[in-house]
């Protein structure tokens, strides 16, 4: 029994790894090769579609769309949501509680019952088909998870430094930047990764909210499989870049994930 | 400095410079309140706060030159030792040459010249408490607030801090309050003592003529470790009478006081496991004993009240035996039925 100890994780692995081994097998095809004949790696090795999505302004601009909403997303949830996070976490006031608790709401129900608000308000303000749109579309989900995660992370940041560093003469503005922000820049980190994450994936407000101009990569994967017959290649290595962006951030954070999925408190 | 909260809870307090001011009571007893509002941090709900003269009632924490310490040890993680004694100077626009000049100083006092470059996190416990001393220690603040600084450490480095804590403060003319739960730690870093009960003040004074001559029960309590004893005696001319087998004379001194009941206080080390001359016997029932290297420390019931005596030497009873337990009946506080100490 022992000697095989090794399989369940391997296979675990294997499984896990399968489907993005697949993509990045299928993205190094060509189309003729995916649809003609199984093969478990290319055939004909080709960067071709990699090269058509890097020149061609339809295929790069739906990432510059997709990664302009979801930094500016990732700004605006986290720079709103830090002093409300403070405030959660050193300050008794009425309903804080309940406040704090039904932030989460906006998570509660499925992005898709505001897709239709959203629209019409967006219209209205001339906001549709901007990055800016989107981006504040989802700050809707983001700026709540964004506060719990940093609340947690500040309630470990004992209540005396704060003390401290008024009685030292820090004022409140100076203190929060060159002492508390430093102190929870793991906090930080989290929640940036997390709204970036969750920015990233989401797909129905940002399509429904862009049309041309603002089209994010998803929705360009979606139109063009649909124009020009099946170019499952270009899709796969469209795919494959997707994954980029996120693998890149968890990088930085990968330390405090786990105390992120408990919102800071561990 | 005289924080008085009006009707409610009684809290004037007169704090001078120079001596040690220690605020002494139990977890959740107000000390830490106190210093809150002496430093600026919380506003008294009723009262006035006034400094050398002026009301500061209302001033920011910022706007008064007070420097804090607290039981965790506080530094800020971004900031080497250097950077964090320097923090407060740095905030005042002081200039460089007079920055490096003053840090190294304090430094120098409290043993952290090494250690300057260091990271907080990087420090024990002991070395961080001394780099949030230096920092409340560079400003020259008029007030430094020291809130059971030295409860977190271990028994060795308190017992050495505790030592340096009054040199260090004894040239700089601020008024130091020191708040502790330890009554013991009180008695040793001697100065004036504040005894807090449930947020009032219960007496305020030399730490030793407190000891000696409590005014109330109360503060008999607070500044009393293990808790002073107490019972109900009576005087009926020329005797106390605690119950029917115990009674002794009304020694001289006391031979005024009118014949009532009265409250008596015997601290632990007033009653004692060995036969002395004019001490008074009572019989108690061992509750538990603590043996601890050269002292020991008996429970024991008498008419239903439990009592400690304390003594030097080793004295193991076997535990729910009867035993005899001698009180130095000289050294008994009486207490009026308003818990007042009686004075004649």
């Amino acid at each position: 029994m022992k000697r095989y100890k090794w399989a369940v994780p391997t296979l675990y692995i294997f499984f896990l790894m399968l489907p993005i081994y697949w993509l990045l097998n299928m993205s190094f095809k060509t189309t003729n090769e995916i649809l003609g004949s199984f093969t478990l790696w290319p055939q004909k090795f080709t960067f071709e579609n990699y090269i058509t999505i890097f020149t061609d302004p339809v295929w790069y601009s739906g990432y510059i769309n997709s990664l302009s909403y979801v930094m500016f997303n990732t700004a605006i949830s986290v720079t709103v949501a830090l002093p409300a996070a403070y405030a959660f976490s050193r300050y008794r006031f009425m309903g804080d509680k309940h406040l704090f608790f039904w932030l989460l709401t906006n998570r509660m129900a499925p992005p898709a019952v505001f897709a239709l608000p959203f629209f019409q308000l967006y219209s209205a303000v001339n906001l549709f088909d901007t990055y800016i749109a989107v981006a504040l579309a989802h700050a809707l989900f983001n700026v709540p998870l964004a506060v719990w995660i940093l609340e947690g992370f500040m309630s470990g940041v004992p209540k005396e430094l704060d003390e401290t560093a008024f009685v030292d003469g820090y004022s409140f503005p100076r203190f929060f930047l060159k002492i508390f922000i430093p102190a929870i820049l793991a906090g930080i980190g989290v929640a940036a990764f997390f709204t970036f994450m969750f920015s990233w994936v989401e797909l129905l407000l940002a399509k429904t909210l862009t049309a041309v101009d603002a089209k994010p990569i998803a929705a360009v994967m979606t139109r063009t499989a649909s124009s020009s017959g099946y170019e499952l290649g270009l899709l796969a290595a469209a795919g494959s870049l997707t994954i980029i962006p996120g693998a890149v951030v968890i990088y930085f954070v990968r330390n405090y994930i786990a105390k992120g999925f408990a919102l800071g408190r561990v | 400095m005289s924080p008085s909260a009006s009707g409610r809870i009684p809290t004037d307090l007169t704090l001078e410079g120079g001596a040690f001011n220690l605020l002494l009571g139990t977890t959740l007893s107000g000390k830490t309140t106190l210093l809150h509002m002496m430093a600026g941090l919380d506003r008294p709900t009723g009262g006035e706060i006034w400094f050398n003269g002026k009301n500061v009632t209302g001033v920011s924490a910022q706007k008064r030159n007070v420097s804090m310490v607290h039981q965790q040890f506080i530094n800020f993680p971004n900031f080497n030792v250097f950077e964090n004694i320097a923090s407060p100077l740095r905030v005042a626009r002081q200039s460089r040459a007079e920055i490096d000049r003053k840090v190294g100083e304090v430094a120098e006092l409290l043993q952290l010249t090494q250690l300057l470059s260091r990271n907080p996190q990087e420090l024990s416990g002991g070395q961080q408490q001394r780099t949030a001393l230096a920092r409340a220690l560079v400003k020259d603040s008029d007030l430094v607030l020291l809130d059971e600084p030295l409860a977190n450490l271990d028994f060795k480095l308190r017992e050495e801090l505790r030592d340096e804590l009054p040199k260090i403060f004894e040239t700089r003319g601020c008024i130091v309050v020191y708040a502790t739960s330890e009554p013991a730690e009180a008695l040793l870093l001697g100065g004036h003592t504040a005894t807090l009960h449930e947020g009032c003040v219960t007496q305020f004074g030399k730490t030793a003529e407190i000891y000696r001559r409590p005014h109330d029960l109360l503060s008999a309590r607070v500044l009393s470790d293990p808790p002073i004893n107490t019972a109900k005696i009576r005087k009926t001319g020329n005797r106390f009478i605690l119950n029917e087998n115990v009674s002794w004379p009304v020694s001289r001194a006391l031979k005024a006081m009118a014949d009532a009941s009265y409250t008596v206080g015997i601290r632990p080390h007033h009653i004692s496991t060995s036969s002395t001359t004019d001490a008074v016997m009572v019989v108690g029932k061992v509750l538990i004993t603590e043996l601890s290297g050269s002292e020991s420390t008996i429970h024991f019931e008498v008419d239903g009240r439990t009592w400690v005596s304390q003594s030097s030497g080793i004295h193991a009873f076997e535990v729910g035996t009867e035993a005899n337990f001698y009180i130095d009946v000289a050294r008994c506080l009486f207490f009026d039925d308003q818990d007042k100490l009686v004075t004649v």
